[in-house]
């Protein structure tokens, strides 16, 4: 239905809006009425989240019963004006109405924007006209730019091919302060050159990064057999940093207002994802404070503002969760994590000839499955907790051992089968001895 | 496998997590369950009727493994013998535990039966000798425990088979059957 008239917009596994390269996020308004009020057949798209960026004014339905929910988007670059707000004794009373007109698929059509909630218009239409004016969608564009200019002017500037008219009479000296104007305008205009080069070199930079780590990415699979362990270390560590580069338009206060939290949560779901995949499925929270404000950079986020982030995914449908451990010890994990995965993985872990006779402790698991000891010590409770392992608390310390006794006939404590690892068990601890 | 003096020790008995109270309730119980067994098991091959919990039990600590039980899982396992009516407790704080490895009732039949065997019936013996005198000998009356024995000859006398009377030296108790 919207479809037909506008186009639909990529939203992230959280719902939140997919960004184009160097589109930063403006503004958010909750409870907004898209529609046109000339054209019957334009859709009416009620109460949605209206999420201004420098390139587009996307509009998202918030109590989606469909899921992925509807997005559509107006690009800024077809909007061909804008009316003012009417200020008027009627709008006191009836919610705020606001126009533009935008060409859409070669249609000139008048957008009326009906502001239900309570939030800050006039603050919204300011960044509106601000981002429309800036033109920011052209920045993309013209991204080869100073390039192909650059070299123009060098032709251009020397002259040394443009036959000279001779400076005769009144028309003379015109076209002497001509040239005088087209002059400075020209050194004026190569000082901005170079500040349009430097903002292309940094694009380039940008993208020089995005190369660099794809190219490790591919190495690190291809050759990691051919290359030494140190290699692959300061490799790693350059993907890392690489990596970690930024999250280009981070939600803020400022921008989103009342919605801060319950977009934050949004983009705090994509972020995750990655680091997720890298630590096996679940992740301590620390490690997410501090790896999520690394990508900010600047614009940082409170403890409290994550956990707020981390407990309002529960209303949203998105693939990650916030799990409490029994110790009170918070993770994230992701839905499709599996504990018996994890519990698959210990059980081979105590298994071992080793093991059987000395048992584990957090340390030796949380080495073994590359992940940190508090982390290690929460799987092995929950290994405890299922049954699968038992707990020795002696002076040398606290330590885990697979567990015997389920296996063992309480009938007949002689019993031993010929099969079961209460059968191994006496194997590895006869063989020792 | 070791041994403790005349007992086989079972394999699990070097099993570290086997002296650890287990926090698990599952394993817990498992756990209790096989600490009941061999409890019962020593002290009926050993002869062993009370177990002190501050003193030296030898099945409490295992030397081989460095381990030993805490007083908390002592007291946890005789408890939960206790409560199966396989033990008593001897004192309000829980120093001492009569092990039961055959309940009174048992023990009770068991001196019917020996007093039937022996043609016993009508005749006079002191508690004393019941426990270890010659007759006794090579019956699993020999060498009970007083507590026990005098506590199955009560219930005895409770149900009218026999008859309890002070004897002639001040702490020696007759018994006359009269089955």
């Amino acid at each position: 239905m919207a479809g037909n008239w506008l186009p639909a917009a990529k939203l992230t596994g959280s719902g939140r809006p997919v960004l184009e390269p160097g589109e930063v996020e403006c503004s958010l308004l909750s409870s907004a009425d898209l529609l046109s009020e000339e054209n019957p057949n334009f859709p009416h798209l009620k109460s949605g989240l209206l999420i201004l960026t420098t390139h587009r004014l996307i509009w998202v339905q918030e109590s989606s019963t469909t899921s992925p929910p509807i997005a559509v988007f107006i690009p800024l670059s077809g909007v061909t004006h804008i009316f003012p707000l009417k200020k008027s004794i009627k709008s006191m009373f009836a919610s705020p109405r606001f126009r533009f007109q935008a060409s859409l698929k070669g249609t000139m059509v008048v957008i009326t924007l009906i502001f239900r909630g309570k939030s800050d218009i006039d603050s919204f239409l300011e960044k509106f006209w601000e981002a429309w004016r800036r033109k920011g969608w052209e920045d993309g564009v013209v991204k080869s730019g100073p390039e192909a200019s650059g070299s123009g002017h060098v032709s251009g500037g020397n002259g040394g091919f443009a036959v000279r008219m001779p400076v005769v009479g009144v028309a003379g000296i015109l076209r002497k302060e001509q040239e005088m104007w087209e002059n400075t305008d020209k050194s004026l205009q190569d000082a901005f050159q170079d500040l349009n080069a430097l903002m292309g070199k940094a694009k380039e930079m940008v993208i020089l990064a995005e190369r660099m780590r794809t190219k490790l990415l591919s190495g690190s699979t291809s050759q990691a057999t051919g290359t030494n362990d140190e290699e692959i270390g300061t490799k790693e560590e350059m993907q890392e940093l690489l990596l970690s580069v930024g999250i280009v338009s981070p939600v803020t206060k400022e921008s989103a207002g009342a919605l801060y939290h319950q977009q934050l949560s949004r983009q705090l779901a994509d972020f995750v994802k990655i680091p997720l995949e890298r630590s096996g499925g679940m992740i301590n929270l620390i490690d997410i404070y501090c790896l999520f404000n690394r990508a900010r950079g600047t614009e940082l986020i409170s403890p409290d503002d994550l956990l707020r982030a981390c407990s309002l995914w529960e209303k949203f449908d998105v693939p990650v969760m916030l799990r409490k451990f029994d110790s009170d010890v918070m993770v994230i994990q992701s839905k499709s994590h599996s504990d018996d995965e994890v519990f698959t993985r210990i059980r081979s872990l105590v298994t071992t000839p080793d093991t059987l006779r000395a048992g584990i402790t957090a340390s030796d698991a949380a080495m073994t499955l590359g992940i940190a000891p508090a982390m290690a010590k929460e799987h092995l409770l929950a290994a405890e907790a299922k049954g699968l392992l038992c707990r020795d608390v002696s002076p040398d310390g606290f330590r885990f051992f697979v567990n015997l006794l389920q296996e063992i006939d309480a009938d007949d404590i002689f019993l031993v089968k010929e099969y079961g690892i209460y059968h191994t068990w006496i194997k590895a601890i006869s063989a020792a001895r | 496998m070791q041994k403790l003096g005349e007992f086989k020790l079972p394999n699990f008995f070097h099993y570290p997590p086997y002296f650890t109270l287990q926090p698990v309730r599952e394993t817990r119980e498992k756990q209790i369950q096989l600490w009941k067994e061999l409890i019962i098991d020593f002290c009926r091959t050993q002869k062993v009727f009370v177990i002190g919990l501050e003193e030296h039990f030898p099945l409490f600590s295992n030397p081989a493994i460095e381990r030993s039980l805490s007083h908390e899982a002592r007291e946890a396992f005789l408890s939960a013998l206790v409560s199966d009516g396989r033990a008593e407790w001897m004192d309000k704080d829980h120093r001492k535990c009569l092990i039961l490895w055959h309940r009174i009732q048992d023990w009770a039949d068991l001196i019917v039966n020996f007093v039937k065997e022996y043609g016993l019936d009508d005749s006079v013996m002191t508690v004393e000798e019941i426990r270890s005198g010659t007759e006794s000998r090579g019956t699993e009356l020999h060498g009970v425990d007083r507590t026990v024995l005098v506590r199955a000859l009560k219930l005895l006398e409770h149900k009218g088979k026999l008859a309890i009377f002070k004897g002639t030296s001040a702490d020696d108790e007759g018994v006359k059957f009269s089955l």
